[in-house]
């Protein structure tokens, strides 16, 4: 990019930039700052700082009930997409096999469906088999939706491997597997762990499928959803800190992996532009 | 295409008796880099000059600054008489060919080189006549409706000359323009530009990094090293003349000799030959094709010696060989092929050919 | 390249948890909506077109889609208009500062949608916290009730999570126009806004389709926004499937819905795609 020739940039661009940054994160800062609010969720301007409600958040034992439960779901969650998601993303980058179109349609469609769809489906699907509903239905329907994820993220890791090395791999004498669990596997680290993450809180925060897959056992979303039914305490203010502060240090941990993965051939890559262009070491 | 230059290209070029473009003491940096340092030329009407430099050289950064790319950090830019720097490109009458093409990709090739006519927002039916003057011109009117990704790299170079040009622009700058050809269509493109140049008559900014291009296309070349401006001077005269050892070894072979000028005599390890110039430190400049094998002349001032062969290289019309003098000194001669030599050769050259140069200056 | 045994690992797995999970549920779907609940709660497995035709007489459901849609319309435009500039401030005027914003424009993605809608709700109230500010500082007596349960809150809330989700795609598209074609315009004489209008902005069109079908498919069945603020006015089609799913025990009517926007659904991207080749020239 050119480093100052004469030509400037108009100054309500940067005004909008901040108003929308503004619109986007108001919400939040808001639902943070009555967290603390004494006198409930509403009123301006907030009075009486406390921690209380998340005193009260931390003795709610079923707000922690519904935790552990979401934690095991996303956990399940991320082992089932990312095993079958996995295969899927190769599957579709190096084999051709009758019904691929279809199959990469349909392993793509829950990113774009909305998630009742898919939720209600799985539902008469074990309703047909009487399979009670339970953890285990929520956690195949979590796995069913987010193999999505695994397979977009995996399959643009594998669009950035060097098909090279795996040739290398191959004519210095390991088989496909062998290439596979010593070359492809770990070049697609970045990915996969990438793909985790973004696995493990999408699932943590899922409501559309896990609406219509529950059984006795709640996750922290329908349970936070339940109290919102029957009124507003600021507790859910608290909860809903505490939740963003975890998005917060997954995002952050989710980028700097990429940049990680990314970084380097593309500092690299900026690099040689410069050098082109400015003719700088 | 453009058959007899605008009016006002012919009214300077008769009144004005200076140069088309004077660029004045201009500098660059970016942070502490130091890309251009103190650059001064002039740039004729109708001239073909090269910019030529190694990477890092700032040949770019040179250009870039013309077009307005980039901001010189001092220094002024004129162009017919009124300064050119305070000016967006946007407003230069100045038209660049970038080095990957630069290519609309979502415009026609007749789309791409009306581009400039529309947004000058010219009558509709003067776009239509100089865009299909422009695409004749350079043999494009079969591509008219393809996009640039239908058509191959010397075609897309083709559309891009025709972008600029169809502007009636006072200069056209043209960046490493034949770098991503092939070594045929290369030749074969250098030798086009030229008679284009010749037919169009506006001023060509050429910035290569092959000196071979350099020499082949240019009426002058101002080589750059390291920000600065090494020679300025037409080819022959570089090549005949070079100033320096940098500009003797870069543009072309040559085999540098060092010694000492005492009382007349030029000494070069066990090479002597009288000269003109004064005492002190002696660097010549001496090209293998100026040295002969064999003693058959019957010039009494050549300078003769002894060599052994240690290695000989085809390079199709003449063999470059490597030969040992005396006191170790390896010099390169060119001799024409057909021939394969061996063992001592006799071999001599005459006083005038080894061409006193600078050493060049340090830079940081 | 491949063995047949390393080809079928890779292929199997997948495609078996796909036809168990997806591909049955589909076809348990098709079939449900033609079948009907009888007056004592069964599953009545008799083929009929009752359902389509319930929909397509009653006109409760053609006025709820349409409001839908309406309101995912809205959602779009609106999460374009904020979302594009942002974008194209980030690539083309940010310089150094462009890694930072873009993370600070990805990380509301990962937070919580219901956090996110429930924090609007206590902002929107009449006694929340728009409100009682307005009153605070006398610019209203009254709490303002077309805040909250509307249509109004459902496209606020929707434009705010989708904002990012239109910025994503146009991000990458406008960072994947060639720097040089922008100075290859202004050496041809175009102005920063011509360079613009001519070359940046039909170059990201891919990225512009891509974010705007995200928008308006999620947003039309979005059923989360419209129960925790819409109102009885702002009731969108998904929250009828879910009560029919529920209280109002219709399976086979839900699914009929069901099948409805998933039609709609691959319908929208399939022109979407197919627009998108034309305009991408790679």
């Amino acid at each position: 990019m050119s480093s100052g020739g004469p030509v400037r940039g108009s100054r309500w661009l940067p005004c909008h930039s901040i108003a929308v940054f503004a619109f986007l994160y108001l919400p939040i800062v808001t639902l943070i700052v009555y967290s603390f609010n004494g006198t409930g969720v509403g009123g301006f301007p907030p009075r009486n700082l406390t921690l209380g409600w998340y005193r009260v958040l931390f003795a709610d034992e079923a707000i922690w009930a519904s935790v552990v439960n979401s934690l095991l779901v996303a956990a399940a969650a991320v082992v089932i997409a990312l095993t079958f998601g996995i295969p899927a993303a190769l599957a579709l980058d190096r084999a051709d096999f009758p019904g691929k179109v279809l199959f990469r349609r349909l392993v793509l469609l829950p990113l774009i469906l909305p998630g009742i769809i898919t939720g209600l489906s799985l539902l008469m699907l074990f309703r047909a088999v009487e399979v009670r509903l339970s953890l285990t239905t929520i956690i195949l329907g979590h796995g069913t939706a987010l193999i999505s994820v695994a397979t977009t993220e995996v399959f643009a890791g594998l669009q950035k491997l060097d098909r090279a090395q795996e040739e290398a791999s191959l004519d210095l004498g390991a088989n496909y597997w062998q290439t596979f669990l010593r070359v492809t596997l770990p070049n697609l680290r970045l990915s996969i762990i990438g793909a985790a993450l973004l696995i493990f809180t999408l699932s943590m925060d899922e409501i559309a499928v896990s609406f219509f897959l529950i059984g006795r056992d709640n996750t922290l979303p329908l349970e936070i959803w339940g109290r919102l039914r029957r009124g507003i305490t600021p507790e859910i203010n608290a909860v809903s800190s505490i939740i963003f502060i975890f998005s917060l240090a997954a995002i952050v941990a989710w980028y700097r992996l990429r940049a990680q993965a990314e970084g380097q051939p593309e500092i690299a890559a900026e690099l040689v532009e410069t050098a082109a262009q400015g003719e700088r070491a | 295409m453009v058959s007899s230059p605008q009016p006002e290209v012919v009214a300077h070029s008769k009144q004005a008796a200076g140069p088309l473009l004077s660029i004045r003491k201009v500098a660059k940096s970016f942070g502490q880099h130091n890309v251009l340092r103190d650059i001064s030329l002039d740039i004729a009407e109708g001239e073909f000059l090269t910019i030529l430099g190694e990477s890092g050289s700032g040949k770019t950064t040179l250009l870039r600054i013309i077009a307005g790319f980039e901001s010189a950090t001092s220094g002024e830019i004129w162009m017919g008489g009124e300064r050119l720097d305070p000016l967006p490109p946007y407003r230069r009458r100045v038209n660049t060919v970038f080095q990957n093409y630069a290519l609309f990709p979502h415009l026609t090739v007749e789309q791409n080189v009306g581009y400039g006519l529309r947004i000058a927002k010219l009558p509709k039916d003067e776009i239509a006549s100089r865009v299909e003057q422009a695409l004749t011109l350079m043999k494009l009117t079969a591509y008219a409706q393809y996009k640039p990704s239908r058509i191959s790299g010397g075609q897309q170079q083709r559309v891009a000359l025709a972008r600029a040009l169809v502007n009636r622009p006072r200069m056209l700058l043209l960046d490493e323009p034949l770098s991503a050809l092939d070594a045929n269509l290369r030749r074969q493109m250098q030798v086009e530009l030229k008679s284009l140049q010749r037919e169009v008559g506006i001023s060509f900014v050429f910035v290569t990094h092959d000196q071979e291009e350099a020499m082949v296309m240019s009426d002058r070349i101002a080589l750059l090293r390291l920000g600065e401006l090494e020679q300025v001077a037409s080819p022959r005269e570089i090549y005949s003349h070079p100033a320096t050892a940098y500009t003797a070894q870069f543009i072309g072979h040559t085999n540098l000799l060092r010694g000492e000028v005492k009382d007349g005599v030029a000494r070069c390890g066990s090479l002597s030959w009288r000269t003109g110039l004064r005492d002190g430190p002696g660097l010549f400049s001496l090209r293998p094709e100026n040295v002969r094998i064999g003693t058959g002349t019957t010039d009494g001032v050549a300078v003769r010696f002894r060599g052994r062969m240690l290695r000989q290289a085809f390079h199709g019309a003449t063999e470059l060989l490597q030969i040992e003098c005396a006191d170790g000194l390896v010099l390169s001669v060119r001799a024409a092929s057909r021939q394969s030599w061996q063992g001592e050769l006799e071999l001599e050259f005459s006083p005038a050919d080894a061409v006193p140069v600078r050493e060049s200056q340090e830079r940081n | 390249m491949f063995s047949r045994a390393y080809r079928a690992a890779i292929t199997l797995p997948p495609l078996l948890w796909v036809a168990i999970f997806l591909l049955i549920p589909y076809l348990l779907l098709f079939c449900y909506s033609f079948w009907s609940v009888s007056p004592s709660q069964e599953i009545v497995h008799s083929w009929t077109l009752g359902n389509y035709n319930e929909l397509l007489t009653k006109r409760v459901y053609l006025q709820t889609l349409f409001r839908s849609m309406w309101i995912a319309a809205r959602v779009t435009i609106l999460s374009l208009l904020l979302g594009y500039p942002l974008a194209y401030y980030l690539s083309f005027h940010a310089g150094k500062r462009k890694d930072l914003l873009y993370q600070l424009v990805i990380i509301p993605l990962w937070v919580s949608y219901l956090v996110r809608a429930y924090a609007w709700k206590t902002i929107l109230g009449s006694d929340g916290v728009l409100n009682t500010l307005l009153q605070y500082v006398h610019l209203t007596k009254q709490p303002l009730e077309f805040l909250l349960y509307s249509p109004f809150a459902v496209v606020l809330t929707l434009t705010h999570i989708y904002t990012s989700f239109t910025f994503l795609p146009i991000y990458a598209s406008l960072e994947h126009v060639p720097r040089n074609l922008v100075e290859a315009s202004h050496d041809l004489g175009a102005s920063p806004f011509q360079t613009f209008w001519r070359v940046i902005f039909p170059l990201s069109i891919p990225g512009v389709l891509a974010g705007a079908t995200f928008a308006f498919v999620l947003s039309l069945g979005d059923f989360l926004a419209p129960l925790l603020l819409g109102g009885p006015s702002g009731i969108m089609i998904s929250n009828i499937v879910v009560s029919l799913f529920g209280a109002a025990y219709n399976w086979p009517l839900g699914a009929a819905i069901s099948l409805c926007m998933l039609v709609l659904v691959i319908t929208l991207l399939f022109f979407s795609e197919r627009l998108e080749k034309k305009w991408s020239f790679r």
